[in-house]
């Protein structure tokens, strides 16, 4: 059954795909390779020469990239956590019986956050958190506190981050596990529940197996997007202030945009891409098994 | 019955608090988007800021008609249905192969399209920078349509092959007996049976195109400026036109969040990309 198709066929249907992302996602990737060895810089074009390793040596002894990546994963370490409990805590709500039109209406308002241009996200950010007219200062302002400097203060905007980023991605978590605790059979949620009526022992012993998967994917595709972070931080601080929120995307783009040196920001950019691949590795390994 | 207060398990009526709480959180920030984008800057700088107040659509008009958003919007929506064509044109029958073909590299070929769904779009903007400028190809649609295949490619590829895999291939076999070409296959039988899955794709990549920023403000100043980068041109300056930032927000988001709540049941499996069904 399982005979080779003719590689012509396999190559009629697979080649324009293949051909089209190896031209707009392979090319570029050799090109950035020879700017990361070359001293490159934007205002300064006619000096273009090869300086070998120098701007991986500069990277990766200067505190700047350190920093940057220090910071994406001291935010990751305080969003996922909160994902993940909010997250179980919303999909175990919504995996309750009753009440059906108020759950399916909440469901439904989760999508909202996941769907809204993280773009616009920074924005509202900025509206809502903004230290004069911000409704959020308002808010406290009803139980007698001091207007809060959010966005310019560099703890403030880092919380103001992490509070965007939470709202934005909690749903997405809260649905993959509501996904991961409707695939536990009826009969042996229900046989648990006669057993013991301690909701967290039938969540550790019964729903936790069918969870896992979700929580993985969770665990890998946040790393990634964290990673990535950059529309929603661009528009509500910038990086700023100082250097406060400037995640590794952030980073490698002021390096060659703001800065305009284009060979340090391609060195950053393939070390980071290194770390995504092995990234990618430890999804493939958890979740791509059957296909060989 | 027993006590039961600890944990999600409250009472109905804790529960029905709790819930009432989520959709609030989840809904507020869109409430308040709205309600800015109707308030003239004046009403908008009122400290701290008013809940009851004569709304207005002129911020819509200005935006829409005197800066240029309407011209970006069309813009955003030629980049995401142009990409969003050639995705579906390129990656079906990718699916398809995938699918139903025995090959060698197989396995590669997937970690490589699953990859591209993990890489930082500044990896590839730098390098996509440099040559589009070179090419004289900065400040085009074209280039926005191609780019966006990046991301675009892999998750149609995705989510079809699933969609390709689950229709059982007693249909194809008996097309072969019949004498039909694989290309025929594909056409007639298989790529109408996949439809729901192409449809939603299509959500996807349209989704992911119209909220792209990233490579908007790197590679466009104004002819292809899409508007999410048209939005962030409005931060400038002293006092902010938040009335207009949160009309121009307000446009960009609609269109998204009424194909994301058509497509809502399929959210999780594009996202994650298939590992979570």
């Amino acid at each position: 059954m399982n005979r080779r198709t003719s590689p012509r066929i396999v190559w009629a249907f697979l080649g324009p795909a293949v051909l089209a992302l190896a031209v707009i996602g392979i090319a570029p990737l050799v090109y950035a390779v020879w700017t990361s060895l070359h001293y490159f810089n934007l205002i300064d074009l006619k000096d273009v020469e090869f300086i070998g390793l120098a701007n991986y040596a500069s990277v990766l002894t200067s505190d700047a990239f350190w920093d940057a990546l220090g910071r994406t994963l001291l935010l990751l370490g305080i969003v996922l956590p909160l994902q993940i409990g909010f997250g179980l805590v919303i999909a175990l709500l919504l995996h309750q019986p009753g009440v059906g039109f108020l759950r399916t209406l909440t469901r439904l308002s989760l999508v909202l956050p996941m769907a809204t241009t993280y773009a616009v996200v920074g924005l509202l950010g900025q509206v809502m958190f903004n230290i004069k007219y911000g409704v959020v200062n308002q808010f406290f302002g009803f139980f007698g506190a001091e207007p809060v400097n959010w966005i310019g203060d560099p703890t403030n905007a880092f919380l103001t981050v992490i509070f965007w980023d939470v709202w934005q991605w909690t749903p997405f978590v809260a649905l993959v596990l509501l996904a991961g605790l409707t695939t536990v059979p009826g009969e042996i949620e229900e046989a648990a529940r006669l057993e013991t009526r301690k909701w967290w022992r039938i969540l550790r012993h019964v729903q936790l197996p069918f969870l896992v998967p979700g929580l993985v994917a969770v665990l890998i595709l946040r790393t990634a997007d964290t990673l990535k972070l950059f529309d929603m931080v661009f528009t509500l601080t910038r990086g700023g202030p100082g250097a406060a929120t400037e995640f590794i995307s952030l980073l490698i783009e002021r390096t060659g945009f703001r800065a305009f040196d284009q060979g340090l920001a391609s060195a950053q950019a393939i070390l980071l891409l290194i770390l995504t691949i092995v990234l990618s590795q430890l999804y493939i390994r958890f979740f791509y098994r059957e296909v060989q | 019955m027993a006590r039961r207060t600890v944990g999600p398990k409250r009472s109905l009526g804790g529960q029905i608090l709790l819930l009432l709480a989520i959709l609030l959180f989840c809904v507020f920030p869109f409430y308040w988007m709205v309600t800015t984008s109707l308030k003239t800057q004046v009403v908008a700088l009122e400290s701290p800021p008013v809940w009851i107040f004569q709304p207005t659509l002129e911020n819509y008009r200005e935006v829409l008609f005197e800066d240029g958003v309407g011209f970006t919007m069309i813009n955003s929506l030629i980049v995401a249905v142009g990409t969003t064509i050639l995705a579906l044109g390129l990656g079906t029958p990718a699916a398809f192969a995938l699918a139903r073909f025995e090959f060698r590299g197989k396995k590669h070929l997937w970690f490589w399209f699953i990859t591209n769904r993990m890489v930082s779009p500044i990896v590839l903007a730098l390098p996509l920078f440099l040559i589009a400028r070179s090419l004289g190809l900065l400040d085009t649609r074209i280039s926005l349509i191609l780019i966006y295949l990046t991301f675009n490619l892999p998750i149609v590829i995705w989510i079809c092959t699933d969609q390709f895999r689950s229709i059982p291939r007693e249909l194809d076999e008996a097309a072969v007996l019949e004498g039909a070409s694989p290309f025929r296959i594909f056409r007639s039988i298989c790529l109408p049976l996949a439809m729901p899955g192409v449809a939603v794709s299509a959500i996807f990549s349209f989704i992911f195109s119209w909220n792209e920023l990233l490579y908007a403000i790197v590679l466009t100043r104004n002819d292809a400026k899409t508007a999410p980068a048209m939005a962030v041109s409005f931060m400038e300056g002293y006092n902010l036109p938040y009335g207009k930032i949160m009309a121009t927000s307000t446009l960009i988001v609609i269109p998204v969040i009424i194909f994301a709540l058509i497509a809502s049941k399929q959210l999780v499996r594009g996202l994650t990309m298939g590992a979570v069904k």
